[in-house]
Protein backbone atom coordinates (compact mmCIF):
# COMPACT_ATOMS: atom_id res chain seq x y z
CA UNK A 1 0.00 0.00 0.00
CA UNK A 2 2.93 2.02 0.28
CA UNK A 3 2.63 2.95 -3.06
CA UNK A 4 -0.94 3.30 -4.27
CA UNK A 5 -2.16 6.84 -5.36
CA UNK A 6 -5.18 8.73 -6.33
CA UNK A 7 -4.07 10.79 -9.56
CA UNK A 8 -7.23 12.72 -10.20
CA UNK A 9 -9.42 10.03 -8.91
CA UNK A 10 -7.92 7.01 -10.91
CA UNK A 11 -6.56 4.78 -8.51
CA UNK A 12 -3.46 3.00 -9.25
CA UNK A 13 -1.52 0.41 -7.40
CA UNK A 14 1.66 2.31 -7.86
CA UNK A 15 2.75 5.48 -9.45
CA UNK A 16 4.25 4.29 -12.14
CA UNK A 17 2.32 4.26 -15.38
CA UNK A 18 3.24 3.31 -18.71
CA UNK A 19 3.17 6.21 -21.50
CA UNK A 20 1.42 6.74 -24.34
CA UNK A 21 2.40 5.05 -27.78
CA UNK A 22 4.97 2.88 -25.94
CA UNK A 23 3.14 0.17 -24.67
CA UNK A 24 -0.09 -0.36 -27.15
CA UNK A 25 -3.28 -0.75 -25.20
CA UNK A 26 -1.27 -2.87 -23.08
CA UNK A 27 -1.83 -6.80 -23.89
CA UNK A 28 0.63 -7.02 -26.53
CA UNK A 29 3.27 -6.58 -23.55
CA UNK A 30 0.99 -9.27 -21.42
CA UNK A 31 3.69 -11.97 -22.16
CA UNK A 32 6.64 -9.79 -20.49
CA UNK A 33 5.07 -8.85 -17.47
CA UNK A 34 2.17 -8.87 -15.17
CA UNK A 35 -0.10 -5.85 -16.82
CA UNK A 36 -2.16 -5.91 -12.87
CA UNK A 37 1.09 -4.68 -11.52
CA UNK A 38 1.27 -1.68 -13.61
CA UNK A 39 -0.32 1.43 -11.91
CA UNK A 40 -1.94 2.49 -15.39
CA UNK A 41 -1.62 2.12 -18.71
CA UNK A 42 -2.17 4.89 -21.45
CA UNK A 43 -3.32 3.69 -24.61
CA UNK A 44 -1.75 4.81 -27.99
CA UNK A 45 -2.83 7.84 -29.25
CA UNK A 46 -6.64 7.40 -30.64
CA UNK A 47 -8.75 9.93 -33.05
CA UNK A 48 -11.72 10.00 -34.05
CA UNK A 49 -11.85 8.36 -37.80
CA UNK A 50 -8.31 5.41 -38.13
CA UNK A 51 -5.28 7.17 -39.24
CA UNK A 52 -2.58 5.06 -41.25
CA UNK A 53 0.19 6.78 -39.72
CA UNK A 54 3.00 8.47 -41.36
CA UNK A 55 4.79 7.09 -44.37
CA UNK A 56 8.28 6.50 -45.00
CA UNK A 57 11.04 5.31 -41.80
CA UNK A 58 9.42 5.98 -38.49
CA UNK A 59 12.06 5.81 -35.90
CA UNK A 60 15.73 6.51 -35.92
CA UNK A 61 18.44 5.38 -32.59
CA UNK A 62 19.53 8.39 -31.49
CA UNK A 63 22.44 9.00 -28.55
CA UNK A 64 21.06 7.55 -25.40
CA UNK A 65 17.61 7.72 -26.98
CA UNK A 66 15.50 7.67 -30.09
CA UNK A 67 13.49 9.75 -32.80
CA UNK A 68 9.86 8.72 -33.79
CA UNK A 69 7.38 10.04 -36.41
CA UNK A 70 5.05 7.44 -36.06
CA UNK A 71 2.16 9.88 -36.69
CA UNK A 72 -0.67 8.63 -34.49
CA UNK A 73 -1.56 5.85 -36.75
CA UNK A 74 -4.40 4.23 -34.84
CA UNK A 75 -7.44 2.17 -35.85
CA UNK A 76 -9.67 4.80 -34.51
CA UNK A 77 -12.33 5.28 -31.29
CA UNK A 78 -15.20 3.23 -32.22
CA UNK A 79 -12.79 -0.09 -32.76
CA UNK A 80 -11.52 0.93 -29.85
CA UNK A 81 -14.23 0.86 -28.45
CA UNK A 82 -15.92 -1.79 -29.68
CA UNK A 83 -12.61 -4.13 -30.07
CA UNK A 84 -9.77 -3.27 -28.01
CA UNK A 85 -11.94 -1.92 -25.16
CA UNK A 86 -13.61 -4.91 -23.66
CA UNK A 87 -10.40 -7.38 -23.90
CA UNK A 88 -9.10 -5.05 -21.21
CA UNK A 89 -11.61 -5.73 -18.78
CA UNK A 90 -9.84 -8.63 -18.08
CA UNK A 91 -7.01 -6.79 -16.32
CA UNK A 92 -7.46 -5.40 -13.09
CA UNK A 93 -5.27 -1.94 -14.23
CA UNK A 94 -6.27 1.26 -14.72
CA UNK A 95 -7.04 2.39 -18.79
CA UNK A 96 -5.97 6.06 -19.75
CA UNK A 97 -6.86 7.11 -23.16
CA UNK A 98 -4.43 9.59 -24.71
CA UNK A 99 -7.22 10.98 -27.31
CA UNK A 100 -6.06 13.45 -30.29
CA UNK A 101 -8.28 15.59 -32.42
CA UNK A 102 -8.21 17.58 -35.28
CA UNK A 103 -9.95 20.43 -33.79
CA UNK A 104 -11.67 21.56 -30.63
CA UNK A 105 -14.91 19.62 -31.51
CA UNK A 106 -13.39 16.36 -32.15
CA UNK A 107 -11.70 16.31 -28.86
CA UNK A 108 -15.21 17.08 -27.21
CA UNK A 109 -16.74 14.02 -29.23
CA UNK A 110 -13.83 11.81 -28.51
CA UNK A 111 -14.56 12.52 -24.67
CA UNK A 112 -18.05 11.77 -24.92
CA UNK A 113 -17.40 8.20 -27.23
CA UNK A 114 -14.94 7.31 -24.68
CA UNK A 115 -16.62 8.42 -21.78
CA UNK A 116 -17.82 4.32 -21.21
CA UNK A 117 -17.38 1.75 -18.19
CA UNK A 118 -13.36 0.57 -18.15
CA UNK A 119 -11.91 3.81 -19.20
CA UNK A 120 -10.96 5.20 -16.28
CA UNK A 121 -9.26 8.53 -17.74
CA UNK A 122 -8.57 10.55 -20.62
CA UNK A 123 -5.01 12.03 -21.48
CA UNK A 124 -5.85 15.32 -24.06
CA UNK A 125 -2.30 14.90 -26.72
CA UNK A 126 -1.87 18.15 -27.12
CA UNK A 127 1.54 17.68 -28.05
CA UNK A 128 2.10 15.34 -30.68
CA UNK A 129 4.87 17.03 -32.68
CA UNK A 130 4.32 14.38 -35.83
CA UNK A 131 0.66 15.04 -37.16
CA UNK A 132 -0.01 18.44 -39.35
CA UNK A 133 -3.49 19.13 -37.84
CA UNK A 134 -4.02 19.43 -34.56
CA UNK A 135 -1.67 17.89 -32.36
CA UNK A 136 1.28 20.02 -30.60
CA UNK A 137 -0.94 23.09 -32.38
CA UNK A 138 -2.77 23.52 -29.11
CA UNK A 139 -0.53 22.43 -26.90
CA UNK A 140 1.73 25.92 -28.20
CA UNK A 141 -1.03 28.02 -27.42
CA UNK A 142 -2.46 29.11 -24.26
CA UNK A 143 -6.15 30.27 -25.45
CA UNK A 144 -6.37 26.84 -27.77
CA UNK A 145 -5.26 24.92 -24.70
CA UNK A 146 -7.35 26.10 -22.79
CA UNK A 147 -10.02 25.81 -25.50
CA UNK A 148 -9.46 22.22 -25.45
CA UNK A 149 -9.67 21.86 -22.00
CA UNK A 150 -12.52 23.18 -21.82
CA UNK A 151 -14.65 21.21 -24.50
CA UNK A 152 -13.54 18.06 -22.98
CA UNK A 153 -14.29 19.00 -19.81
CA UNK A 154 -18.22 19.87 -20.71
CA UNK A 155 -18.08 16.28 -22.31
CA UNK A 156 -17.02 13.91 -19.74
CA UNK A 157 -17.16 13.15 -16.21
CA UNK A 158 -13.67 11.44 -16.30
CA UNK A 159 -10.61 12.73 -14.90
CA UNK A 160 -9.08 14.48 -17.70
CA UNK A 161 -5.33 15.01 -17.72
CA UNK A 162 -3.38 17.17 -20.18
CA UNK A 163 -0.36 16.17 -21.63
CA UNK A 164 1.87 18.87 -22.56
CA UNK A 165 4.84 19.75 -25.01
CA UNK A 166 8.02 21.05 -24.41
CA UNK A 167 8.57 22.48 -27.84
CA UNK A 168 7.22 25.67 -25.90
CA UNK A 169 8.31 29.03 -24.73
CA UNK A 170 7.12 28.62 -21.45
CA UNK A 171 5.84 25.29 -20.37
CA UNK A 172 4.29 27.01 -17.12
CA UNK A 173 1.84 29.06 -18.45
CA UNK A 174 0.33 26.54 -20.95
CA UNK A 175 0.12 23.67 -17.42
CA UNK A 176 -1.78 27.00 -15.85
CA UNK A 177 -4.21 27.48 -18.77
CA UNK A 178 -5.06 23.84 -18.75
CA UNK A 179 -5.86 23.48 -14.92
CA UNK A 180 -7.93 27.04 -15.14
CA UNK A 181 -9.94 25.65 -17.90
CA UNK A 182 -10.56 22.18 -15.82
CA UNK A 183 -8.28 19.84 -16.65
CA UNK A 184 -7.68 17.69 -13.44
CA UNK A 185 -3.53 16.97 -13.84
CA UNK A 186 -1.35 17.37 -16.25
CA UNK A 187 1.21 15.01 -17.78
CA UNK A 188 4.83 15.79 -19.14
CA UNK A 189 6.90 15.84 -21.34
CA UNK A 190 5.81 14.55 -24.41
CA UNK A 191 8.32 14.09 -27.03
CA UNK A 192 11.00 17.20 -27.89
CA UNK A 193 11.01 17.86 -31.47
CA UNK A 194 14.40 16.80 -33.11
CA UNK A 195 16.38 15.58 -36.24
CA UNK A 196 19.04 13.35 -37.37
CA UNK A 197 20.42 13.17 -40.88
CA UNK A 198 21.83 10.13 -42.89
CA UNK A 199 25.55 11.65 -44.12
CA UNK A 200 26.03 8.78 -47.12
CA UNK A 201 22.67 9.76 -48.54
CA UNK A 202 22.32 13.59 -47.72
CA UNK A 203 18.95 12.62 -46.39
CA UNK A 204 17.16 12.71 -43.16
CA UNK A 205 16.90 9.40 -41.45
CA UNK A 206 13.18 9.96 -40.70
CA UNK A 207 10.50 9.77 -43.60
CA UNK A 208 8.52 13.28 -41.76
CA UNK A 209 11.49 14.85 -41.96
CA UNK A 210 11.39 15.75 -38.07
CA UNK A 211 10.54 13.16 -35.33
CA UNK A 212 9.68 13.26 -31.67
CA UNK A 213 13.27 12.39 -29.07
CA UNK A 214 12.67 10.31 -26.23
CA UNK A 215 14.68 8.37 -23.94
CA UNK A 216 17.43 8.74 -21.09
CA UNK A 217 18.89 11.86 -22.99
CA UNK A 218 15.64 14.24 -22.58
CA UNK A 219 15.43 13.19 -18.91
CA UNK A 220 17.29 16.06 -17.43
CA UNK A 221 15.22 18.35 -19.93
CA UNK A 222 11.91 16.75 -18.57
CA UNK A 223 13.03 16.75 -14.71
CA UNK A 224 13.30 20.41 -15.14
CA UNK A 225 10.00 21.32 -16.92
CA UNK A 226 8.16 19.00 -14.11
CA UNK A 227 9.74 20.89 -11.59
CA UNK A 228 8.55 24.09 -13.00
CA UNK A 229 5.37 22.93 -13.60
CA UNK A 230 4.72 21.40 -9.82
CA UNK A 231 5.55 24.44 -8.26
CA UNK A 232 3.22 25.96 -10.51
CA UNK A 233 -0.02 24.42 -10.11
CA UNK A 234 -2.14 22.87 -7.60
CA UNK A 235 -3.40 20.03 -9.79
CA UNK A 236 -1.32 16.55 -9.51
CA UNK A 237 1.60 16.25 -11.95
CA UNK A 238 2.61 13.01 -13.94
CA UNK A 239 5.92 13.18 -14.79
CA UNK A 240 7.63 11.41 -17.73
CA UNK A 241 10.68 12.00 -20.21
CA UNK A 242 13.61 9.47 -20.31
CA UNK A 243 12.97 7.42 -17.22
CA UNK A 244 14.47 4.20 -17.20
CA UNK A 245 15.16 3.05 -13.33
CA UNK A 246 13.66 3.83 -10.54
CA UNK A 247 16.15 6.06 -9.51
CA UNK A 248 14.91 7.95 -12.43
CA UNK A 249 11.79 8.20 -11.42
CA UNK A 250 12.39 8.92 -7.55
CA UNK A 251 14.20 12.27 -9.13
CA UNK A 252 10.93 12.99 -10.82
CA UNK A 253 8.63 12.40 -7.43
CA UNK A 254 11.14 14.69 -5.66
CA UNK A 255 10.88 17.18 -8.34
CA UNK A 256 6.86 17.32 -7.61
CA UNK A 257 5.49 14.73 -9.32
CA UNK A 258 2.84 12.61 -8.18
CA UNK A 259 3.15 9.81 -10.51
CA UNK A 260 5.37 9.28 -13.47
CA UNK A 261 5.39 7.28 -16.59
CA UNK A 262 7.97 5.03 -18.30
CA UNK A 263 7.86 5.45 -22.27
CA UNK A 264 10.78 4.08 -24.10
CA UNK A 265 12.17 2.21 -21.34
CA UNK A 266 9.31 -0.39 -21.99
CA UNK A 267 11.20 -0.81 -25.59
CA UNK A 268 14.55 -1.51 -23.79
CA UNK A 269 12.98 -3.72 -20.66
CA UNK A 270 9.41 -4.49 -20.81
CA UNK A 271 9.08 -5.45 -17.35
CA UNK A 272 10.22 -1.85 -16.76
CA UNK A 273 7.04 -0.57 -15.47
CA UNK A 274 6.74 -3.15 -12.79
CA UNK A 275 10.67 -3.28 -11.81
CA UNK A 276 10.67 0.72 -11.28
CA UNK A 277 7.81 0.30 -8.79
CA UNK A 278 9.54 -1.97 -7.10
CA UNK A 279 12.51 -0.51 -7.13
CA UNK A 280 10.65 2.79 -5.63
CA UNK A 281 9.49 0.61 -2.73
CA UNK A 282 13.00 -1.12 -1.45
CA UNK A 283 14.11 2.95 -1.70
CA UNK A 284 11.34 3.56 0.71
CA UNK A 285 11.75 0.55 2.78
CA UNK A 286 15.29 1.51 3.58
CA UNK A 287 14.81 5.00 4.41
CA UNK A 288 11.99 4.14 6.89
CA UNK A 289 9.56 6.20 4.60
CA UNK A 290 5.51 4.84 5.17
CA UNK A 291 4.38 6.29 1.57
CA UNK A 292 5.53 7.27 -1.66
CA UNK A 293 3.64 10.61 -1.77
CA UNK A 294 6.27 11.93 0.85
CA UNK A 295 8.66 12.24 -1.94
CA UNK A 296 6.01 14.33 -3.63
CA UNK A 297 7.85 17.79 -3.91
CA UNK A 298 10.69 17.32 -1.53
CA UNK A 299 13.64 18.43 -3.35
CA UNK A 300 15.53 21.10 -1.12
CA UNK A 301 16.88 23.31 -3.18
CA UNK A 302 18.30 25.69 -0.53
CA UNK A 303 22.11 23.79 -0.92
CA UNK B 1 4.47 -20.56 -27.71
CA UNK B 2 5.61 -18.66 -25.13
CA UNK B 3 7.44 -15.68 -25.52
CA UNK B 4 10.12 -14.74 -22.99
CA UNK B 5 13.01 -12.09 -22.19
CA UNK B 6 16.17 -14.18 -20.83
CA UNK B 7 20.37 -14.09 -21.16
CA UNK B 8 21.50 -16.07 -24.04
CA UNK B 9 24.91 -17.41 -23.35
CA UNK B 10 27.46 -16.81 -26.18
CA UNK B 11 28.44 -20.60 -27.27
CA UNK B 12 30.24 -19.80 -30.42
CA UNK B 13 30.39 -16.41 -32.65
CA UNK B 14 32.67 -16.30 -35.64
CA UNK B 15 32.51 -14.93 -39.22
CA UNK B 16 31.35 -16.40 -42.04
CA UNK B 17 32.35 -13.24 -44.57
CA UNK B 18 33.76 -9.80 -44.27
CA UNK B 19 31.41 -8.27 -42.32
CA UNK B 20 29.12 -11.35 -41.49
CA UNK B 21 28.98 -12.96 -38.49
CA UNK B 22 27.25 -16.13 -37.02
CA UNK B 23 26.29 -15.79 -33.47
CA UNK B 24 25.20 -19.51 -31.56
CA UNK B 25 23.61 -18.44 -28.44
CA UNK B 26 22.63 -20.58 -25.11
CA UNK B 27 18.76 -20.14 -24.63
CA UNK B 28 17.06 -23.16 -24.04
CA UNK B 29 13.89 -21.48 -23.80
CA UNK B 30 13.77 -19.71 -26.70
CA UNK B 31 15.27 -22.33 -28.96
CA UNK B 32 12.23 -24.82 -27.76
CA UNK B 33 9.44 -22.36 -28.81
CA UNK B 34 11.42 -20.79 -31.78
CA UNK B 35 9.20 -20.84 -35.40
CA UNK B 36 11.09 -20.54 -38.77
CA UNK B 37 10.62 -17.19 -39.60
CA UNK B 38 10.56 -15.81 -35.95
CA UNK B 39 12.97 -13.30 -34.33
CA UNK B 40 14.81 -12.57 -31.09
CA UNK B 41 15.02 -9.12 -30.22
CA UNK B 42 18.38 -8.48 -28.67
CA UNK B 43 19.68 -5.86 -26.38
CA UNK B 44 23.76 -5.35 -27.24
CA UNK B 45 24.86 -3.91 -23.89
CA UNK B 46 23.60 -2.28 -20.65
CA UNK B 47 24.07 1.28 -21.34
CA UNK B 48 22.38 3.70 -23.26
CA UNK B 49 23.94 3.43 -26.40
CA UNK B 50 22.97 2.11 -28.60
CA UNK B 51 19.56 1.88 -26.50
CA UNK B 52 17.33 -0.25 -28.66
CA UNK B 53 17.16 -4.33 -29.09
CA UNK B 54 18.43 -5.11 -32.60
CA UNK B 55 16.05 -7.58 -34.30
CA UNK B 56 17.54 -10.82 -35.60
CA UNK B 57 15.82 -13.58 -38.01
CA UNK B 58 16.74 -17.29 -36.05
CA UNK B 59 18.58 -18.65 -38.81
CA UNK B 60 19.03 -22.44 -36.85
CA UNK B 61 17.86 -23.77 -34.00
CA UNK B 62 19.22 -26.57 -31.82
CA UNK B 63 16.42 -27.60 -29.57
CA UNK B 64 17.92 -30.53 -27.65
CA UNK B 65 20.68 -28.54 -26.92
CA UNK B 66 19.00 -25.35 -26.34
CA UNK B 67 20.90 -23.07 -28.96
CA UNK B 68 19.65 -20.48 -30.85
CA UNK B 69 21.59 -19.37 -34.17
CA UNK B 70 21.55 -15.88 -35.72
CA UNK B 71 23.65 -14.40 -38.98
CA UNK B 72 24.13 -10.74 -39.48
CA UNK B 73 25.92 -8.67 -40.90
CA UNK B 74 27.76 -5.27 -38.97
CA UNK B 75 25.88 -2.53 -40.44
CA UNK B 76 26.25 0.08 -37.73
CA UNK B 77 27.08 0.30 -33.54
CA UNK B 78 24.77 -2.12 -32.37
CA UNK B 79 25.67 -4.53 -34.46
CA UNK B 80 29.74 -3.36 -34.16
CA UNK B 81 29.31 -3.75 -30.49
CA UNK B 82 27.43 -7.25 -30.61
CA UNK B 83 29.98 -8.60 -32.87
CA UNK B 84 33.10 -8.00 -29.95
CA UNK B 85 31.23 -10.47 -27.43
CA UNK B 86 33.19 -13.66 -27.02
CA UNK B 87 31.98 -17.01 -25.87
CA UNK B 88 30.86 -16.99 -22.16
CA UNK B 89 29.50 -13.53 -22.31
CA UNK B 90 25.61 -12.69 -22.14
CA UNK B 91 22.93 -11.37 -24.68
CA UNK B 92 19.93 -10.08 -23.51
CA UNK B 93 17.54 -11.88 -25.85
CA UNK B 94 13.77 -11.00 -25.90
CA UNK B 95 11.71 -13.89 -28.04
CA UNK B 96 11.08 -15.58 -30.17
CA UNK B 97 8.76 -13.08 -31.67
CA UNK B 98 6.55 -12.70 -34.79
CA UNK B 99 4.83 -15.32 -36.50
CA UNK B 100 6.84 -17.64 -38.64
CA UNK B 101 6.10 -19.57 -42.18
CA UNK B 102 3.35 -22.06 -42.70
CA UNK B 103 4.89 -25.84 -42.60
CA UNK B 104 2.52 -27.39 -45.14
CA UNK B 105 4.38 -28.40 -47.90
CA UNK B 106 5.86 -30.88 -49.91
CA UNK B 107 7.71 -29.69 -52.37
CA UNK B 108 8.92 -26.41 -50.73
CA UNK B 109 11.08 -23.63 -53.20
CA UNK B 110 13.00 -21.21 -50.90
CA UNK B 111 13.99 -17.61 -52.76
CA UNK B 112 16.02 -15.73 -51.24
CA UNK B 113 18.59 -12.70 -51.50
CA UNK B 114 21.47 -11.32 -48.97
CA UNK B 115 20.77 -11.52 -45.75
CA UNK B 116 16.87 -13.03 -45.94
CA UNK B 117 18.60 -16.08 -46.22
CA UNK B 118 19.01 -16.29 -42.68
CA UNK B 119 15.21 -17.05 -41.97
CA UNK B 120 15.20 -19.40 -44.66
CA UNK B 121 17.99 -21.93 -43.66
CA UNK B 122 16.02 -22.19 -40.39
CA UNK B 123 12.99 -22.96 -42.90
CA UNK B 124 14.74 -25.06 -44.81
CA UNK B 125 16.38 -27.46 -41.47
CA UNK B 126 12.44 -27.24 -40.73
CA UNK B 127 11.19 -28.87 -43.75
CA UNK B 128 14.18 -31.55 -43.87
CA UNK B 129 13.48 -34.52 -44.71
CA UNK B 130 11.36 -33.40 -47.48
CA UNK B 131 12.93 -32.16 -50.64
CA UNK B 132 13.85 -28.17 -50.60
CA UNK B 133 15.24 -26.52 -53.33
CA UNK B 134 16.29 -23.18 -53.09
CA UNK B 135 17.01 -20.33 -55.42
CA UNK B 136 19.79 -17.46 -54.04
CA UNK B 137 20.94 -14.42 -55.68
CA UNK B 138 23.56 -11.67 -54.85
CA UNK B 139 25.43 -8.96 -56.87
CA UNK B 140 28.80 -11.21 -56.92
CA UNK B 141 30.21 -14.71 -55.96
CA UNK B 142 31.51 -12.84 -52.67
CA UNK B 143 27.77 -12.83 -51.56
CA UNK B 144 27.28 -16.63 -52.12
CA UNK B 145 28.89 -17.82 -49.34
CA UNK B 146 25.21 -19.22 -48.25
CA UNK B 147 25.42 -21.60 -50.67
CA UNK B 148 27.95 -23.60 -48.30
CA UNK B 149 25.94 -22.95 -45.73
CA UNK B 150 22.56 -24.26 -47.31
CA UNK B 151 24.50 -27.16 -49.14
CA UNK B 152 23.65 -30.51 -47.62
CA UNK B 153 20.47 -28.94 -45.93
CA UNK B 154 18.75 -28.81 -49.79
CA UNK B 155 18.20 -31.32 -52.68
CA UNK B 156 18.91 -28.65 -55.10
CA UNK B 157 20.60 -25.07 -54.90
CA UNK B 158 20.28 -22.78 -57.46
CA UNK B 159 22.03 -19.42 -57.30
CA UNK B 160 22.29 -16.40 -59.66
CA UNK B 161 24.67 -13.32 -59.55
CA UNK B 162 24.21 -9.66 -60.94
CA UNK B 163 27.89 -9.95 -63.08
CA UNK B 164 27.59 -13.40 -63.87
CA UNK B 165 30.83 -14.49 -61.35
CA UNK B 166 28.41 -17.55 -59.97
CA UNK B 167 25.54 -19.42 -61.16
CA UNK B 168 23.39 -18.08 -63.94
CA UNK B 169 23.65 -14.32 -64.54
CA UNK B 170 20.64 -12.01 -63.64
CA UNK B 171 18.52 -11.90 -60.92
CA UNK B 172 16.75 -14.87 -59.34
CA UNK B 173 13.37 -13.54 -60.71
CA UNK B 174 15.00 -14.12 -64.16
CA UNK B 175 15.93 -17.83 -63.22
CA UNK B 176 12.42 -18.53 -61.21
CA UNK B 177 10.26 -19.60 -64.50
CA UNK B 178 12.78 -21.64 -65.77
CA UNK B 179 12.51 -23.81 -62.60
CA UNK B 180 8.34 -23.35 -62.01
CA UNK B 181 8.71 -24.85 -65.65
CA UNK B 182 10.54 -28.05 -64.70
CA UNK B 183 9.28 -28.62 -61.09
CA UNK B 184 6.28 -28.40 -59.29
CA UNK B 185 6.27 -26.30 -56.06
CA UNK B 186 3.48 -26.91 -53.51
CA UNK B 187 4.75 -23.58 -52.03
CA UNK B 188 7.02 -20.78 -52.52
CA UNK B 189 8.89 -18.77 -49.85
CA UNK B 190 10.77 -15.67 -50.36
CA UNK B 191 12.76 -13.38 -48.40
CA UNK B 192 15.02 -10.71 -48.84
CA UNK B 193 14.74 -7.12 -50.92
CA UNK B 194 11.22 -5.70 -51.68
CA UNK B 195 11.72 -5.75 -55.47
CA UNK B 196 12.47 -9.27 -55.37
CA UNK B 197 9.69 -10.47 -53.31
CA UNK B 198 7.24 -8.85 -55.56
CA UNK B 199 8.59 -10.28 -58.67
CA UNK B 200 8.48 -14.11 -56.66
CA UNK B 201 5.15 -13.15 -55.62
CA UNK B 202 3.77 -12.56 -59.10
CA UNK B 203 5.23 -15.18 -60.85
CA UNK B 204 4.11 -17.45 -57.73
CA UNK B 205 0.34 -16.29 -58.11
CA UNK B 206 0.83 -17.14 -62.13
CA UNK B 207 1.33 -20.32 -61.31
CA UNK B 208 -1.24 -20.48 -58.69
CA UNK B 209 1.30 -21.66 -55.99
CA UNK B 210 0.71 -20.06 -52.69
CA UNK B 211 3.44 -17.61 -51.84
CA UNK B 212 4.57 -16.45 -48.17
CA UNK B 213 7.42 -13.87 -47.79
CA UNK B 214 8.97 -12.83 -44.56
CA UNK B 215 9.60 -8.37 -44.28
CA UNK B 216 12.20 -6.17 -42.26
CA UNK B 217 11.56 -3.20 -40.88
CA UNK B 218 13.28 -0.54 -38.61
CA UNK B 219 11.32 -1.80 -35.11
CA UNK B 220 11.38 -0.50 -31.56
CA UNK B 221 9.35 -2.77 -29.42
CA UNK B 222 8.96 -5.95 -31.19
CA UNK B 223 5.61 -6.57 -30.09
CA UNK B 224 3.30 -4.71 -31.71
CA UNK B 225 3.35 -1.89 -29.42
CA UNK B 226 5.27 0.87 -30.98
CA UNK B 227 3.92 0.99 -34.68
CA UNK B 228 7.50 1.67 -35.97
CA UNK B 229 7.23 -0.77 -38.46
CA UNK B 230 3.71 -1.22 -39.77
CA UNK B 231 2.31 -1.72 -43.52
CA UNK B 232 -0.32 -1.54 -45.44
CA UNK B 233 -2.32 -4.60 -46.54
CA UNK B 234 -4.39 -5.36 -49.30
CA UNK B 235 -7.37 -5.40 -47.52
CA UNK B 236 -6.86 -1.87 -45.97
CA UNK B 237 -6.10 -2.80 -42.50
CA UNK B 238 -2.97 -1.75 -41.36
CA UNK B 239 -0.49 -4.84 -40.63
CA UNK B 240 2.88 -4.53 -38.11
CA UNK B 241 5.71 -6.28 -39.53
CA UNK B 242 7.06 -7.51 -36.15
CA UNK B 243 3.83 -9.02 -34.65
CA UNK B 244 1.02 -9.86 -37.59
CA UNK B 245 4.52 -10.81 -39.58
CA UNK B 246 7.04 -10.67 -40.20
CA UNK B 247 5.61 -13.51 -42.38
CA UNK B 248 3.27 -12.67 -44.84
CA UNK B 249 1.22 -14.20 -47.49
CA UNK B 250 2.27 -12.42 -50.39
CA UNK B 251 -1.24 -11.49 -51.41
CA UNK B 252 -2.34 -9.88 -47.78
CA UNK B 253 0.53 -7.54 -47.85
CA UNK B 254 1.78 -7.12 -52.39
CA UNK B 255 -0.18 -5.40 -54.53
CA UNK B 256 0.62 -7.92 -57.01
Amino acid sequence: MMLAVDIAGIKMKTPVMTASGTFGSGPEYADFVDLNKIGAIVVKGTTLTPRDGNRGRRIAETPAGMLNCIGLENPGVDEFVSRILPGLAAYDVPIIVNIAGATTDEFAELARRLSVPGVAGLELNISCPNVKEGGIAFGTDCASAAAVVAAVRRNTALPVITKLSPNVTDIVSIARAAEDAGSDAVSLINTLLGMSIDIRRWRPELGNVLGGLSGPAIKPVALRMVWQVARAVKCPVIGLGGIMTANDAIEFLLAGASAVAVGTANFVNPRASVEIAEGIRDYLVERGIKHVSELVGRVNENI
Amino acid sequence: MSKIVADGIVIEHFSLAPMIKRLTLGAPAIARAAQPGQFVHVRVGEGYHPLLRRPLSIAEVDREVGNITVIYRIVGQGTALLASLPPGEFVDCMGPLGNGFDLNTERPLLVGGGMGLAPLLFLAKALCPKPVTALMGGRTKEELWWRNVFLGVCRSIHVTTDDGSMGRKGFTVNLLPELLENCKYDRIYACGPLRMMEGVARLARDKGIPCQISFEDHMACGVGACLSCTCAGTDGKRRKVCSDGPVFWAEEVLEL
